[in-house]
C-alpha cells in the first residue's frame, strides 16, 4: 500500500469513529453522582421505616420534609426504583 | 462504543443513546470488579455489542423484517473494521493536543475548516495544510506499530 493510498485509509478510519454527542457524554459523566445520591437517599429508606413509608406514599413530599433537593435525575431514578419495588 | 452503536449496528440515535448511558451505568457499577485495565476495553466492546443486539432484537419484534441474518454477517466485517479504526484512533491519541484535537475535529466530528479554525482561532487554510501534515504524523505512527 503506498504512503497516499495508506494515509487515505487512515482518514477513512477515523471516520468511522464519530465522537458521541457531548449532551450525552455531560450526561454520562453525571451517572457516578446521581447514582451516589440515589444510594444515599436508599440508605437512609432502608434505615428508616417511616422515611421509607413516606418516600413511597409522597415522593417529592418526603424528599422536601427532610431538607433534600434532589437533581430531576434523582428524582427519576427514585421513582424508577419506587415503581420496581 | 458509540461509533459500534451508531456505525457497527446502525442504531438509530435514540437507540444509540440509550446503549451509551446503559453501557456507561454497567461500567460504573463494575469498575470496583474491574482489575485488569487492557482488559476493559475489550469487555466494554463485547458488553456493547450485547446491549446492540439486544436492541436490534427488541426492533424486530417490534418490525421483524429490519434484521436478518446477511445483517449480522455485515456488522461482523464492520466491527472488525472498528477494532482496526481504533488502533488508528490509539496512535493519534499519541500525537500531542494540536494535531490529535484537529483530526478528531475534522474527521470524527465533521467540522469544517471554519468551525475548526474559529475554535483554534487559526486561518481555514492553515488547517487545511495542518490537518495534511497531521495525517502524515499519524501514518507514520501507525506504521512503526
Amino acid at each position: 500500500m503506498s504512503d497516499q493510498d495508506l494515509t487515505e485509509r487512515i482518514a477513512e478510519l477515523l471516520r468511522l469513529l464519530p465522537a458521541p454527542p457531548d449532551a450525552l457524554v455531560d450526561a454520562a459523566k453525571e451517572i457516578p453522582k446521581t447514582r451516589a445520591e440515589v444510594d444515599h437517599i436508599v440508605s437512609m429508606a432502608l434505615t428508616d421505616v417511616a422515611f421509607r413509608a413516606q418516600l413511597i406514599a409522597d415522593l417529592d413530599g418526603a424528599l422536601a420534609s427532610n431538607g433534600i433537593k434532589p437533581r430531576q435525575p434523582v428524582l427519576d431514578e427514585l421513582r424508577a426504583r419506587i415503581n420496581n419495588d | 462504543m458509540y461509533a459500534i452503536a451508531v456505525k457497527g449496528f446502525r442504531l438509530g440515535a435514540h437507540d444509540a443513546d440509550d446503549v451509551f448511558q446503559e453501557v456507561f451505568v454497567r461500567v460504573y457499577d463494575r469498575l470496583g470488579t474491574l482489575r485488569n485495565d487492557d482488559a476493559i476495553r475489550a469487555w466494554i466492546a463485547q458488553l456493547t455489542r450485547r446491549l446492540c443486539v439486544d436492541r436490534l432484537r427488541a426492533s424486530r419484534r417490534e418490525a421483524p423484517s429490519e434484521l436478518v441474518v446477511s445483517d449480522l454477517a455485515d456488522i461482523d466485517d464492520l466491527l472488525a473494521e472498528l477494532e482496526e479504526a481504533m488502533t488508528v484512533r490509539d496512535a493519534l491519541e499519541t500525537l500531542g493536543d494540536m494535531c490529535s484535537e484537529m483530526l478528531d475535529r475534522f474527521f470524527c466530528r465533521d467540522e469544517s475548516y471554519k468551525t475548526i479554525g474559529d475554535a483554534l482561532d487559526l486561518p481555514p487554510g492553515t488547517i487545511a495544510s495542518r490537518i495534511s501534515r497531521c495525517l502524515t504524523k499519524l501514518r507514520l505512527e501507525v506504521e512503526g506499530r
